[in-house]
Parts: C-alpha cells; structure tokens; sequence
C-alpha cells in the first residue's frame, strides 16, 4: 500500500510536503526579455528583467519601437495636414486627440472663443464617444490578458457600435481627422443623436453583464487587487494623470481643474480611487465611461443649432461648391492648401483631458503657415515610465496585468 | 493668479539668476540663468507660495540662428494651488549640457532621455542618460534642425554600445 502510493505520487509528479514547507530554492538572478513581439505588449515594446525565480529585481522598459517621428513630419506640415498626424497618436481616441490639438493652434490664433457654439458641443459628444471606445479596448485587452474572452468580444462589440456612429461623422472608422482649424469638418448627419442615445442604453447593458463577469471573479480579482499599488504622492512626483493617475487618489482632471470647451456647462463627477491598485484603474475606468455617457446625454439635449466652423476666409475653407463654381473661392481654397493658415509667431502649452492623461501640446510658431516646433506631451509616455520602478518586488505573472491597466498606446508613446 | 510665480520668481532671485519673464496666450514664462536651473526648480517645487510639485513636460527647441541655440522647456503645474508656469533655459551647441531636474521630480527621467536623444542636450546628474526613441547605434539628434528629413540610416551593429552584439 505504502510503495503503491509513493510510486503513483512519482507518476503524477505531485510533490511531498516536505518539499512544500521546506525552504525556498536557491535561486540566482537571471535576465529574462519580453517582447518588442509580445501577445500581452500592446503595440511594441519590450521589457528586459532581471529576475529571481519569479521575482523581478529590476525592469527596464524600452519604448520607442512605433517611433514615426511625429514632431519631425509636423515641423514639414500645414497646420491643417497635422490633424491626420494626430489621429495616429493614441489610435483608439483619435478624436481627443484631434480635440487637443486644434485647440492649441486656436489658443495661437486667439480663436479659440469665437469657436461657434455648435462647433464646441459637437467636439464634446465625439471626444467622449472616443473617450468610450478608449476605455473600452483597455478594459477589453486588459481582462483578455487575464484569461476573459468573453469581456474582450462583449466590449469590442460595444466599441464597435461607437465607431459606426464615427464613421457616419467623420467618414473614416478610426483616422477621423474631422476637426477643423475654427471648428469641425461637416455637421452631424441626420438622426444621429436618436442612434447615439439608443446606443448608450445598450453599452450601458454591455458594462452591465461586464461588471457581473468581472467584479466579483475569484481569478479576476486575485491577480488584480493590491497588485502593483502607485501612492498619491508618487503619482504626483512621476506625472501620472488620468484613470492612472486618478486611481491614487489625485484627483486631477483637465476637464474639472481647468474647464476648456462647454465642460463647465455639464454636470458630472469625476471617480478617483483609493488604494491605487490595478483594480483601482479598473473601477475608475468603468466609471469614466459611465460619466461620459452622462455628458454626451447632456450635451445631446442642449446643443444649439448654427454653424460649425468660423466663417473666416483665413482660417476656414470654402464650401466644396463655391470652390468649384467660382475662381476667387478657388484661388482662397489654393491659398490656404499650399501655404497653410498663418500663424502670428509664438509659443503656446495647451492641455486637455485625453484618454490617458493630460494630452498636452506645445507649438513654437514662427509665423508660417507651417510650425517651427510642434510637441505633444504624451500622458501613457508619463504612466509608463514609473512601471520601472514599480514592476521591482512584483512576479511575472502581475506584469500583464500591470501593463494593462497602465494602458501604453504605442502611437501615443513613441510618436 | 499666476502672476504670484513670476513676482515670487522676481522677489526671490535677485541675482540675475531670472533673465526674463513674461505672459503670452495666457502662459506665464522665466528664462532662467543655466547655471541656476536646477537650484530654480527645486524652489519653485518647495517654496510655499508656488508648490510646483507637478512637472507636466520637458523638452528642446532648437533656435537655430539665435544664440544659444537650444532652449529646454520645461511646463510645471501645482497640483495644490492649480497654477502654470514655462520654464527656458538657453543651451550653447559647444557645450550642449545642462543639470538634471531628475532628482527634484523623478518622473521626469524619461523626459530628459527624449530630450538627449532628439537634440543631444546632456543632463549631467541623470542617473540613466540612454537614447529612448531612436536605436543605440543611431548617429546625430534627429529633431536638430539641420538633420535632414529625408535622411536614411541604415541600422549598422557597432561594437562598444550597450546591448551591442560583438
């Protein structure tokens, strides 16, 4: 009997639990590379660790793989050619990114407040739509990673609701390039807010059954509470905005602290977590989506009729039609393609809310139709690059996890 | 209400250490002295008045025809009192270095990289001056304004770089 059960706990492998209870092996430090090609890497990056066992002593995260030289290409740019530049920043929210910038070049111009009404509405319902559809594959991937197929194709179909009502926007279901220098490119297509508001009650379902499939799940849970905990202050020493950045505790959202566009019209909060850990980035993600929805719900009631771009010859091109039945509509449409809008020359840092952070842009213009320097702050350049320093004492295994709440866009990081 | 930084700015240093202040676009801005770069930043983020403990961004911009050539920029925000302010300070091409803020707002390790990298400005003091971008073996900075654009290269395996085949 007893020879019988030690052999079959030979066959199977299974330890005696001496071995268990014994002392930890010996280990020594090994160097162990992850990625640039990795399922769990979004976009490309690649880590290289030092590990004990399956323990990291010490992480290197080495970005700039998806580098295309954006500030480089922009400096040979029309102020208007940029916008296409822009919605390859971070490519789930390209519109907050179109947002952003046009913003920036507006503060240059001195235009910004006399962006028809319209015009700023409509910049909100799309910016939030984006900010959904940026959540959302975060959420998505991020509990894929973690073995919830399930979430992944529930949020994805979501998302891909959103984009549809994009494309009806914009023309294009990811590149939208739809805001204008003064305004946005066309208006919204008829029927559009009834869509959207039938839309947002079915996403609402969507994170519903989501919310049952994640919140109280044993393998969910286990590898993301009190993993990878980032502390109020840290946060604020290391620039961490957005959900990332929320989820410590500091409560800094652009679109609260320094309303810009029609925000301070809106009536919506802003969630902030309280251990900072990945779980926490999680729940103020799914939050956010919730806020959002309520903000484009708003926005879509009170959004005033008129025009979407300034009628400025200098800034705005004219209608397709006069373009092409008229020679002084031409010659100003030549005009404004070949030379750019000329911007009076200066400096100027403008920040808004992005996807992941505080999207901040800063343009030195010497007066050209084209920008001496154009710069973008990227907020996930920021949140990943504590992960150096918080990846050490974790194991293997909290490294997708991690990853994915920090939520890198490769695009947005590496420019 | 950011007016308070720069009078504080102008109150505190009066050895020249501030060269210029001004307020464009609603951006208030000090060109600091190089030498004192770092003993500014470390006020601005202790001083009471101005609590700068958050650094938005660092970068360069290249002058090309002025003297120095590279300004870095750097953007501070406080998180308690919600105000801004533009940090330059002026960098020569022949001695194209300046101290590192590393140590005063940790987060801005990779900022400086970045900086090093594109415009080739040293951060001496930063405890891990590596391209980020672009790749080890790349020559030249390639936001300078005199890199061509169109340029190409050729991604060559040189022996004696870190991470560098032999």
């Amino acid at each position: 009997m007893e020879t019988s059960l030690t052999s079959r706990r030979l066959v199977l492998g299974v330890q005696e639990p001496e071995d268990l209870d014994g002392p930890d092996l010996p280990t020594e430090p090994m160097p162990l590379n992850m990625g640039p090609a990795h399922p769990a890497m979004h976009g490309t990056v690649r880590m290289v660790l030092d590990v004990e066992g399956e323990k990291i002593t010490n992480a290197d995260i080495q970005v700039g793989y998806l580098h295309r030289c954006f500030e480089k290409e922009s400096e040979y740019a029309t102020y208007t050619q940029i916008f296409p530049y822009t919605d390859r920043l971070n490519y789930v929210s390209p519109m907050l990114n179109n947002v952003g910038y046009a913003m920036a070049v507006e503060k240059l111009l001195g235009i910004c407040e006399k962006v028809p009404e319209r015009a700023q509405y409509i910049r909100v319902i799309v910016g939030e739509m984006s900010r959904i559809t940026d959540h959302m594959t975060c959420l998505g991937a991020g509990a894929m990673e973690l073995g919830a197929f399930t979430v992944f194709l529930y949020m994805l179909k979501a998302r891909e609701w959103l984009y549809e009502l994009l494309e009806e926007v914009s023309g294009a279901r990811l590149t939208h390039s739809y805001l204008r220098i003064g305004g946005v490119s066309a208006d919204l297509p008829d029927g559009f807010a009834g869509k959207l508001l039938a839309r947002i009650a079915e996403i609402r379902e969507v994170l519903k059954d989501v919310s049952k499939l994640l919140d109280t799940n044993r393998i969910f849970r286990d590898r993301m509470d009190g993993i990878a905990i980032i502390t109020k202050s840290e946060a604020i020493a290391w620039g961490l905005t957005g959900p990332m950045g929320r989820s410590t505790g500091f409560e800094y959202d652009v679109r609260k602290d320094h309303p810009y566009l029609v925000y301070d019209r809106f009536d919506f909060d802003v969630p902030v977590g309280s251990v900072g850990d990945n779980f926490d980035r999680y729940m103020v993600r799914v939050e956010e989506m919730h806020q959002s929805m309520r903000i484009i719900e708003q926005a879509l009631a009170t959004i005033p009729d008129g025009p979407v771009i300034m009628n400025d010859p200098r800034i705005a091109l004219p209608p397709k039609a006069e373009t092409y039945n008229s020679i002084e509509a031409m010659i100003a449409h030549f005009k404004l393609i070949m030379d750019g809008i000329h911007v009076p020359p200066g400096e100027i840092y403008s920040f808004t809310e992005g996807g992941n952070g505080e999207l901040g842009f800063y343009i030195v213009s010497d007066g050209t139709g084209r920008p001496w320097k154009c710069r973008v702050r990227p907020p996930c350049f920021a949140n990943i690059s504590i992960l150096n320093h918080i990846l050490k004492g974790l194991f293997i295994a909290d490294i997708v996890p991690t990853f994915g709440m920090a939520n890198m866009i490769g695009g947005e990081c590496d420019r | 209400m950011a007016k308070i930084i720069l009078e504080r700015l102008a109150a505190a240093f009066t050895g020249g250490e501030i060269e210029q202040i001004g307020t464009q676009h609603g951006n208030e801005w000090a060109r600091v002295r190089r030498a004192d770069w770092k003993r500014v930043a470390q006020f601005l983020r202790d001083d009471p008045t101005t609590k700068m403990d958050f650094a938005s961004d660092l970068t360069a911009v290249d002058r090309l025809t002025r003297e120095p050539r590279f300004d870095v920029v750097l953007h501070l925000y406080s998180t308690v009192k919600k105000h801004r302010v533009r940090l330059y300070a002026g960098v020569p091409e022949g001695d194209c270095t300046l101290d590192t803020v590393v140590d005063v707002w940790p987060g801005m390790n990779w900022f400086e990289r970045e900086a090093y990298d594109l415009y080739g400005v040293r951060f001496t003091g930063h405890p891990d001056l590596r391209r980020i971008l672009m790749y080890t073996e790349f020559v030249g900075h390639p936001l300078r304004k005199d890199y061509p654009k169109e340029k190409r290269q050729p991604l060559v395996r040189r022996s004696g770089l870190p991470g560098t085949l032999e």
